[in-house]
C-alpha cells in the first residue's frame, strides 16, 4: 500500500516534470517562431519612409529664419550626421549641457531656424512639430546604423548625468511601486512573449538602446527614444516626464553608456 | 499631398529585385474612434509598376493590406531600368515615384 | 446606364491612347475589383475570381510565418513554378477574405511578397492562376495579437 502510493506519487511527479519540460519546449519553439517572424519583416522596415521624409526636412529651409538644419552640430562638427547618433548623449559646450539627439535637434532648430523649443515640448507625439522631429530623428539615426555605440562620461557633466540616470533607473515609486529596474534589472524577465532586456548589463543595454528609435508594428508609428521613455513611465504609472527634460536625458545616458561597444541597429522594427 | 514612397531596385543575373514601401494608413474599416463610430475604410486600391514604360506588375489591394504597405517582386531586366511606381487609393488620391535599377 | 456604357466604350479607345502615351498610368486605368474585395467568405471570392474550387498544388508555395507576433503585419509571399498570370492572397477568417491580388505580365517572375493584416489565427490561401486554371497552397498562421481593431 505504502509502496504503491510512493510509486503513484513518483509517476505523478514524473508526469508533472514531463509537463513542465514540454511547456518549456513549447515556449522555446514559440520564441523561435517569433524570431523567424521578426526576420521575415526585417527587410523593408517602414522607418525608411520616415527617414526619407526626414532627409527632406533636414535640407528644407524652415522656421522664422527660413534656414535648413544642414549646419546643425550633433557633436561631430557642423553638418556631420554620419555616426553622430552613435555617440549621443554627450556634453555640448555651446549650451553647457548634456544633450540627447532630440534635445540637441531642438537647439539646432532654435539657433538655426529661430523656432521656439516650447512648441516642440508641448506638442503631442506623432502630431504637429513632433511629427517633423520624428522624421528627422529617423534620418539621423539611420546614418549611424552599424556603428559601435560610443558614449563618453569623461566630462564631469556627462558623469553627473550618468549617475542621475542610474538613480532614476532604480527609483521606485508610483501607485504600483515600480521602477525601470522592476522589469529591466535582471535577466530572464518577460511580459507575455516579449523578452525584456536587462539594461544593467552591457548585452541587455545594447539590446534596448541599440534598437530604439524604432517603427512599432502594433501602432504603425515611428517612435523616438523620447516617446519610448515616455511610454515606459506611463507603464510604471509615473507622471509623464517633460519632453527632452534632464530626467529623460539622464536615463538615456545610463542606457547608452551601459550599451557601449554594442552595435547601433536603429531604426529598429518592434512588435 | 501624399508622402513619397521608397523604391529600391537591384539587378542581379538579369533579374531586377524591386522593393517598394508606400506611406499609407490603409485604414481597415474595422476600427472604431473614441466615440464608438466606425472609421471608414481608406486604402490603396491599385498599384502599377512599369520598367522603361512597360508594365511589370499590377496589384490590387483591399483594406487587409498592412499600414505602410510593402511589396517585393522580381522581373527580367537590366541595370539602369527606369522604374515608375504609381498607386491610387479609395478616395482617389494618387502618388507616383521613380527609381533606377542598380 | 446603357447610354453611359456605350459612351464609355467609345472613350475607351481614347483612354487607351492616353495610357500608351503615358498621359495616364495604367494604375488609374485599371479598375479595382470591388466585388472580389467585398466578398465575405473564401467561396464568395473564389466564385467572383472564377476560381471554382481550386486544387491544392505542390507547385504553389506560400511563405508565411507559423506565428505572427502582431496581426497588423503578417508577411506573406507566393512563389510558384507555374507560369502565373495572376496571384491572390486570401485570409479565411478576415471580415473580407481577399487581401490582395496581382497581375503578372510576361517577363515578371512568378513571385510576390507583401504584408497583410489578420484579425485572428486563420488559414491563409495563396492562389495562382496559370494557363487559365487556379491552384492554391494553404497554411495556418497563428496570431498572438489581432491586427484589425484598435
Amino acid at each position: 500500500m505504502q509502496r504503491k502510493f510512493t510509486l503513484g506519487l513518483a509517476s505523478g511527479m514524473a508526469a508533472a516534470l514531463l509537463m513542465v519540460s514540454s511547456s518549456v519546449s513549447a515556449q522555446n519553439s514559440a520564441t523561435d517562431d517569433i524570431a523567424k517572424y521578426r526576420e521575415m519583416i526585417a527587410d523593408g522596415n517602414p522607418s525608411e519612409l520616415y527617414e526619407a521624409a526626414g532627409e527632406e526636412l533636414w535640407k528644407k529651409p524652415a522656421g522664422p529664419k527660413n534656414a535648413t538644419l544642414e549646419k546643425c552640430d550633433l557633436g561631430l562638427g557642423p553638418g556631420v550626421v554620419k555616426g553622430a547618433a552613435a555617440q549621443l548623449p554627450r556634453y555640448f559646450k555651446d549650451t553647457n549641457k548634456v544633450q540627447d539627439l532630440e534635445s540637441r535637434l531642438m537647439t539646432c532648430m532654435q539657433k538655426l531656424q529661430g523656432r521656439d523649443p516650447q512648441e516642440m515640448i508641448d506638442a503631442p507625439f506623432q502630431k504637429g512639430p513632433k511629427k517633423d522631429m520624428e522624421a528627422i530623428v529617423a534620418y539621423v539615426v539611420t546614418l549611424s546604423k552599424g556603428d559601435k555605440i560610443k558614449v563618453s562620461t569623461a566630462h564631469p557633466k556627462e558623469k553627473e548625468m550618468y549617475e542621475l540616470g542610474k538613480r532614476a533607473f532604480f527609483f521606485q515609486g508610483g501607485p504600483m511601486d515600480f521602477s525601470c529596474a522592476s522589469c529591466h534589472g535582471e535577466d530572464g524577465k518577460r511580459i507575455r512573449l516579449q523578452d525584456l532586456p536587462n539594461i544593467t548589463t552591457q548585452k541587455g543595454a545594447a539590446l534596448g538602446w541599440g534598437y530604439w528609435p524604432a517603427y512599432r508594428v502594433s501602432s504603425g508609428q515611428f517612435w523616438t527614444m523620447q516617446q519610448r521613455l515616455n511610454d515606459c513611465y506611463r507603464q510604471q504609472r509615473f507622471p509623464f516626464p517633460i519632453y527632452a527634460s534632464d530626467l529623460t536625458i539622464a536615463v538615456s545616458m545610463y542606457m547608452a553608456k551601459n550599451a557601449n561597444g554594442g552595435t547601433v541597429e536603429t531604426p529598429g522594427l518592434k512588435r | 499631398m501624399s508622402d513619397p514612397m521608397r523604391v529600391r531596385a537591384a539587378e542581379n543575373g538579369g533579374i531586377v529585385d524591386v522593393k517598394i514601401l508606400m506611406k499609407h494608413d490603409m485604414e481597415s474599416g474595422q476600427r472604431k474612434d473614441a466615440a464608438g463610430k466606425t472609421i471608414p475604410a481608406w486604402h490603396i486600391t491599385t498599384i502599377n509598376v512599369k520598367a522603361n514604360g512597360k508594365d511589370v506588375l499590377n496589384g490590387q489591394f483591399g483594406p487587409a493590406v498592412s499600414k505602410d504597405p510593402f511589396l517585393n517582386f522580381k522581373y527580367k531586366g537590366a541595370k539602369g531600368d527606369k522604374i515608375v511606381v504609381s498607386w491610387v487609393d479609395s478616395k482617389g488620391d494618387k502618388r507616383t515615384d521613380e527609381a533606377t535599377a542598380s | 446606364m446603357n447610354q453611359q456604357r456605350r459612351s464609355l466604350l467609345k472613350y475607351s479607345a481614347v483612354f487607351g491612347l492616353m495610357a500608351s502615351a503615358g498621359l495616364i498610368s495604367v494604375a488609374q486605368a485599371q479598375e479595382w475589383n470591388k466585388a472580389a474585395f467585398e466578398g465575405k467568405s473564401l467561396d464568395d471570392v473564389f466564385k467572383i475570381l472564377g476560381a471554382g474550387s481550386p486544387d491544392k498544388s505542390s507547385a504553389v508555395t506560400l511563405n508565411a510565418p507559423d506565428i505572427a507576433e502582431n496581426g497588423a503585419v503578417v508577411p506573406v509571399g507566393i512563389v510558384t513554378t507555374l507560369k502565373a498570370e495572376q496571384m491572390a492572397i486570401l485570409v479565411e477568417k478576415n471580415p473580407s477574405a481577399l487581401a490582395a491580388q496581382f497581375y503578372i505580365p510576361a517577363g515578371t517572375e512568378p513571385f510576390v511578397t507583401t504584408r497583410i493584416k489578420m484579425g485572428q489565427t486563420s488559414n491563409v490561401y495563396a492562389l495562382v492562376k496559370a494557363d487559365g486554371k487556379w491552384s492554391m497552397a494553404v497554411k495556418e498562421v497563428k496570431v498572438t495579437l489581432g491586427g484589425c481593431g484598435g
